[in-house]
């Protein structure tokens, strides 16, 4: 477990870089998160943050992400290339989602 | 992360060679993790693996009751082979199987290649057993880009950093 600072605030991370406290997040640390992803978040992103945010004990995969009728799954990887689910939880200050699907 | 300095996977060719519950899921999960990693996949369908993609086939796979020594029962017991040789076990095992794997938010075969294509995976027939079997394009799923043979998909199965799967 290391800390970084992210938009100002001091954070624990975990050591394949997600947030250890998901209650810290807000919206700039979001946003640095997804700088460092090669992303700059959009309305659209941040309906899927929120999505994400909500489903985030309740198992989420692309699928799930792709009924939640915000995006479908082409969107999904659109949004977050290169590992959609990966990339998209670590944004939304989550823990990293244990899923095949 | 570690400081490991193994090469990283960056592209699997999975070849999938038979037509059962497990078999043809084995082959969509690893294809569908490949892509949710953001590494490139390629699936080859061939001989009895050609049902995964046949559309009216695909959502119909079976397991085999019969010849399989790792079924069990509900429970646990083992799964008398005899009974599995009873008509209509099968087909009700191979039902409650995928239902099972509904409830784990694994989809039906024709979803989960909706969802591989859509993060960029792709599909393709095996033209030697496509003509074994008599089908013909329109017969197969809409995903399947081409029919091609294996030394077509050899061709595109190189690059640092790739391997090849046979299940």
């Amino acid at each position: 477990m290391a800390q970084k600072t992210i938009a100002g605030v001091t954070l624990e991370i975990t050591d394949d870089g997600y947030l250890a406290d998901p209650s810290q997040w807000n919206e700039e640390i979001a946003k640095e998160i997804a700088k460092e992803e090669g992303i700059e978040l959009t309305d659209k992103h941040f309906q899927v943050l929120k999505f994400i945010r909500e489903n985030a004990d309740s198992g989420l995969t692309i699928r799930k992400v792709g009924k939640s009728g915000i995006v479908d799954i082409k969107g999904f990887y659109d949004l977050f290339p290169g590992g959609p689910l990966k990339i998209s939880t670590k944004i939304a200050g989550i823990k990293k989602p244990a899923s095949c699907v | 992360m570690s400081e490991k300095k193994d090469t990283q996977v960056k592209k699997v060719a999975i070849i999938c060679a038979k037509g059962t519950i497990e078999d043809v899921y084995a082959a969509l999960v690893m294809a569908n993790g490949a892509v949710m990693e953001g590494m490139e996949a390629k699936v080859f369908f061939t001989f009895f693996g050609l049902d995964a993609i046949t559309k009216n086939r695909m959502n119909k796979l079976h397991t085999a009751t019969v010849g399989n020594p790792a079924m069990r029962m509900p429970g646990g017991l083992p799964f008398p082979t005899l009974l599995g040789a009873l008509p209509g076990v099968e087909a009700g095992v191979s039902a409650m199987m995928r239902s099972q794997m509904e409830k784990l938010d694994i989809p039906p075969v024709d979803e989960f290649l909706d969802m591989i294509t859509a993060g960029g995976g792709e599909i393709y027939a095996c033209k030697l057993a496509v003509d074994m079997f008599k089908l013909k394009k329109q017969d197969l799923s809409d995903h399947v880009i081409d029919i091609i043979t294996i030394g077509d998909f050899y061709a595109m199965a190189g690059g640092e950093g790739s391997q090849i799967i046979f299940t």
